[in-house]
């Protein structure tokens, strides 16, 4: 019925309005595709892909479907459950203004958010310079040689720090020795990555246990934080001398902010140094997510974990960026790597790396001095009112007072006047001041020390008296972001061209769909992304108080009810600020199983050799062997192998990690039979949740077989995946495995024992949870549902449209089904044409530059291969788009073949042209600038120029450089 | 010379066992593709045969080099280290990984001769 004006208002309501918004197929597109592929309906589709012994028997229960705005109001109600005190708690999260410039243009900007990991470097030039910046801003500031792109969390980024110190080192020793006024958080994460390694964590809590635990010889590392959590300043000149003479690593947790005034680590002769650059303008969020930092001498580079951006050239001799050393990492190495992290906090390092190329060298200074003349004052103004012992006599910005009896109360007060204090230890409260604190702010702080009657200290006499707290020998005297970057974009206008210019460089969903197989790059809804910086959200400290974090806790209750209804799980953290943590704490929980059962000895986990790298490299880091299982030639899982395997290894068995839908892309019809053998012989079943978006609504990986999943809220459920991190890898275990899900100590409100921590905060990365939280209100039940069926449907659709022109290397091998039935992506397989006329899977990716593609994931899970996912929220006009251009490279690959290009000069071997290039004077090419640059007609009204040409890989490993080039490489 | 295989794709020249050149194969060159970065043993350390003595990585692989026999390694190729293309240009001469005192036997199973290297690599 048409609408009219005599329509009842039920009918002129649309609560899932939102559903047809996400979705990019509509009724017309549906049935034009399933005609395509050979079905009859997306029903039957389903039916002929989706084994019938997974599917769930009832569908999900979820709130009824809402609107855009209702959504939205429901969550402003939850956020004004949090209450947004200042925070003096310090502790590693500090306020911090984030330049408008920065917010907008970055921060919450689809240019930025949607871009993915910067692997085709080619489309990824703007964010890499960034990430360069910002390793060098780290470099600078540490006084290291070499920095990486980010690491999750300081937390991790310490535990990381062991784990590399491990590798790195010649002592022998079993220890890490770690200085007791570290912050909590980073010593439970360590505590918690340790225990698997069979690594001792010695913590010294006074100068004397320091001295004698670096005297011992059972360590390979020792760490420090500088500032000390309680805020002194301590040389460690001689500590890290001690620690070389037992040829252990000195390991150094900073803060950047205070290195603009203090003598850096590197010139304490610190070999890695570690910290978060959250105060560079990323809000607290309750935890994240933030941008940690790892840097480290050149000697142990190569052991480095993490993303690590360098500059190399491309194929015209132009300096490019992309990612180096990348066989350092799980993809490659697998159990072997350095790591399992897979991605790192790209966003907000970009933040951090702005904020620094905006306020330059000497506007982080000013901050800086601003901060500790405030802490100065402070400090001056409470001994005044009788405050006189403090922890230590240096300060940045944080002091530590005594307080005997009166700390709870003190607490108290400060709260009733809308600030919140950090208990350092009994009878010790601490002070943190940060670049949001005002004189009033230091006063209110006296008015809450200051007892009935005292009279409060005069701001203007202390600030004209008060002696600097930072100690004559660790004043800075090494110069730091030098680099003319750092010194060009001091006004508004031209910072915001800077970014507008960097942005265009890139490719990111808000330009073009972004093919990537296992990546599921959907929509990133606006109303998804709004509540992320909303105050109630952004601007509340991890560790405050419960009562401050209620609407935070309901976000979190809400959030974890939906997923384990969409999962079948019975449990869920969210703690997890990654996918590869999620699998770090299943694989903990499970071990931690096994142990409570009388079974410590279970330590074997099988994987699959499909399997992506970060399984076996997160099974290693839980303390588990890894053996691998080999898989059939229709890429599933050689059911005779596994069962041989369990059966060698039954009294070791822990688990069997496999991935649902395999990596390959196809419902496997066994799965059921695969989680009964390895039930069988005493093992649990891990289904890693990257395929989730395959399943949810038809399928729950709880219910059909799975003890434990993570899952990635950056794929399946709307997390931006912010060119490379954050994530969020929610980790969900069926009943039995409840207890042994991740626990935090700081966190107020839960009382549980767990595994121990895996984050730096209890809800790790939990600013970005309202993007999921909104995706799934929004979406309903059957909307989930929809989507999950509408990316089964349009990767059908694709290997229908391209079947004929390339090897859809597995299928479900349906007759029926044009291209022979896929799961939610597909495998395009290469390998025969790169065998007959030489032009390779990696040529056809960087070909689609020029067509204005994000290139497929490229020698992945296979090499030679690319695969395709297109998710749910791209329409059949970007469906066909994309299809018409695989075609057309393929004629183009026809005339290689035929003769009529020569193998070393076409337009595929010559792939991406820059403008610079197809305009050069001098065009002496077997085929015409046209062809180059618009191959197809379309192309003229919306034309991507790639910044740089090929980029050479081989170049740039060879010749490591990793942080800004000198200028004259720049103009070269 | 006197070449001797592995089925990892290493040489091992047998000719002085008291000073055994050890390499990689142009097969496994080929493989690996621009070889960026070595890792090279220590000089004076002994190794089992089967363990891990090195590394040698491309852009898209890493691969440890194995010891084809036990031994002693006595002198490394500073060169290489310099220049890891050497082990794509000259895999069987400049491109030289280690040299070993050989302490275990050459003729164990685990050594291939051209041939039997050769049947390996087309089979593969």
């Amino acid at each position: 019925m048409p609408l009219s004006e005599h329509s009842p208002l039920g009918e002129l309501e649309r609560p899932d309005e939102f559903v047809d918004r996400h979705i990019g197929i509509d009724a017309a597109a549906e049935k034009h595709m399933l005609s395509v592929i050979g079905a009859a309906s997306r029903q039957a589709l389903i039916d002929a892909i989706v084994p019938e012994g997974i599917r769930r028997q009832a569908p999900m229960q979820l709130a009824e479907v809402t609107t855009e705005a209702q959504a939205l109001r429901e969550l402003r109600d939850i956020a004004s459950k949090n209450r947004v005190l200042k925070s003096f708690i310090g502790c590693g999260y500090y306020g911090t203004h984030t330049p408008g410039v920065i917010l907008r243009n970055v921060l919450e900007s689809p240019a930025w958010y949607t871009a993915y990991t910067p692997y085709q470097a080619e489309i990824s030039q703007g964010r890499m310079e960034a990430l360069v910046n910002f390793q060098t801003m780290v470099c600078d500031l540490t006084g290291m040689a070499i920095a990486n792109a980010s690491m999750l969390d300081e937390a991790t980024a310490a535990a990381e720090a062991m784990t590399l110190a491990r590798r790195s080192v010649k002592a022998r020793g079993n220890a890490i020795v770690i200085s007791g006024d570290t912050h909590p958080q980073t010593l439970a994460v360590i505590a918690t990555r340790a225990a698997p390694l069979g690594i001792t964590v010695i913590t010294a809590n006074s100068g004397e246990e320091w001295q004698a635990a670096l005297a011992q010889d059972n360590y390979f590392a020792a760490l420090a934080q500088y500032p000390a959590s309680s805020g002194w300043l301590a040389d460690w000149s001689s500590a890290g001398e001690a620690i070389h003479a037992k040829g252990a690593a000195f390991i150094v947790a900073t803060d950047l902010l205070a290195l603009t005034l203090i003598k850096p680590p590197g010139e304490m002769g610190a070999d890695i140094v570690i910290g978060s650059s959250q105060r560079f303008g990323m809000p607290m969020g309750a935890g994240g997510p933030h941008a940690a930092f790892m840097a480290c001498t050149d000697a142990i580079k190569r052991s480095m974990p993490g993303r690590l951006v360098g500059v190399s050239v491309d194929a015209h001799g132009s300096p490019a960026y992309r990612l180096a050393l990348q066989t350092r990492e799980q993809h490659i190495r697998r159990e072997k790597a350095t790591s399992n992290i897979c991605t790192a906090q790209v966003l907000p390092a970009v933040v951090a790396s702005m904020y620094a190329v905006y306020h330059g060298p000497e506007g982080l200074q000013r901050i800086a001095l601003r901060v500790a003349r405030l802490t100065a004052i402070l400090v001056a103004g409470l001994a005044e009112l009788g405050y006189r012992k403090t922890h230590h006599d240096s300060a940045f910005d944080t002091a530590c007072f005594h307080v005997p009896g009166r700390a709870a109360a003190l607490m108290e007060r400060a709260r009733a006047n809308g600030a919140n204090l950090r208990l350092a230890w009994d009878d010790w409260v601490s002070v943190s001041l940060d670049e949001t604190t005002q004189r009033s702010d230091v006063e209110l702080l006296w008015h809450i020390f200051a007892l009935d009657g005292q009279t409060q200290p005069n701001f203007d006499a202390l600030d004209r008296t008060a002696p600097s707290r930072i100690p004559e020998t660790l004043r800075r005297t090494s110069p730091y972001l030098q680099h003319p970057v750092f010194h060009r974009y001091r006004t508004e206008t031209d910072m915001l061209r800077y970014l507008r210019r960097l942005a265009d460089k890139d490719l990111a969903l808000d330009r073009t769909m972004i093919p990537l197989g296992s990546c599921t790059m959907k929509l990133n809804a606006t109303s998804e992304m709004i509540p992320v910086t909303w105050p109630e959200f952004a601007n509340v400290h991890p560790f405050a108080p419960a009562d401050q974090l209620e609407g935070y806790a309901e976000l979190d209750s809400q959030l974890r009810a939906w997923l384990q209804e969409a999962t079948g799980y019975a449990g869920i953290s969210l703690q997890p600020n990654a996918g590869s943590q999620g699998e770090y704490a299943g694989m903990l929980a499970i071990k931690a199983w096994h142990a409570a059962n009388g079974q410590a000895q279970r330590d074997v986990c099988i994987i699959p050799e499909s399997a992506h790298g970060t399984n076996p490299a997160s099974a290693q880091m839980a303390g588990l062997q890894v053996v691998v299982s080999r898989c059939d030639a229709k890429g599933n899982v050689d059911l005779d192998d596994l069962r041989a395997k369990c059966e060698a290894h039954r009294e070791r068995l822990a688990a069997v990690m496999i991935t649902y839908p395999s990596t390959y892309g196809v419902f496997e019809a066994k799965v059921g039979e695969i989680c009964q053998i390895v039930h069988d012989h005493g093992g649990r079943v891990y289904i890693d949740g990257a395929n989730m978006n395959a399943l949810i609504g038809l399928a729950a990986p709880g219910a059909f077989g799975g003890d434990v999943s993570h899952l990635n809220l950056h794929k399946t459920f709307c997390i931006p995946h912010g060119g490379g991190g954050p994530g969020v890898g929610p980790v969900c275990v069926v009943e039995d495995l409840v207890p042994y899900l991740p626990a935090h100590p700081l966190d107020s409100a839960a009382g549980k024992v767990g595994v121990g921590a895996v984050s730096a905060a209890p809800l790790g990365n939990a600013a970005v949870l309202p993007i999921s939280w909104m995706y799934i209100r929004l979406m309903g039940a059957q909307g989930l549902r929809r989507a999950t069926e509408t990316a089964i449907l349009s990767a059908n659709y694709i290997a229908a449209r391209l079947c004929d022109h390339y090897d859809i290397h597995f299928s479900s091998g349906l007759e029926r089904l044009r291209g022979g039935g896929v799961a939610h992506e597909c495998i395009l397989d290469l390998r025969a044409l790169k065998e007959s006329t030489g032009i390779s899977a990696e040529d056809v990716a960087k070909r689609l530059i020029d067509y204005g593609f994000h290139a497929p994931t490229l020698s992945f899970p296979v090499a030679g291969t690319l695969m395709v996912e297109p998710t749910e929220s791209e329409s059949l006009t970007e469906l066909d788009r994309f299809c018409d251009a695989m075609i057309a490279i393929r004629g183009e690959i026809a005339r290689v073949a035929s003769g009529e290009w020569p193998r070393e000069d076409n337009p595929l071997k010559h792939a991406p042209h820059t403008a610079t290039a197809v305009m050069a004077q001098d065009w002496q090419h077997a085929y015409g600038r046209e062809t180059a640059a618009f191959p197809l007609t379309a192309l003229r009204h919306a034309k991507y120029w790639p910044p740089v040409g090929r980029v050479d890989n081989v170049w740039g490993d060879r010749n490591l450089f990793c942080t800004c080039p000198p200028l004259e490489v720049e103009s070269h | 010379m006197d070449l001797r295989y592995t089925a990892d794709h290493e040489w091992i020249d047998v000719s002085t066992p008291d000073s055994a050149t050890v390499g990689i194969t142009q097969h496994a060159q080929d493989a690996l593709g621009d070889v960026v970065f070595v890792e090279l043993p220590e000089v004076g350390r002994s190794y089992a045969v089967g363990e891990a003595a090195g590394v040698v990585e491309s852009v898209k692989a890493a691969s440890d080099i194995y010891m084809p026999v036990a031994g002693v390694v006595i002198e490394v190729n500073e060169a290489l280290r310099a220049d890891p293309a050497l082990a794509n240009t000259d895999p069987l001469g400049a491109g030289w990984f280690f040299k070993i005192r050989t302490t275990g036997a050459l003729d164990s199973a685990n050594l291939l001769d051209a041939a039997a290297y050769e049947a390996l690599v087309q089979s593969a």
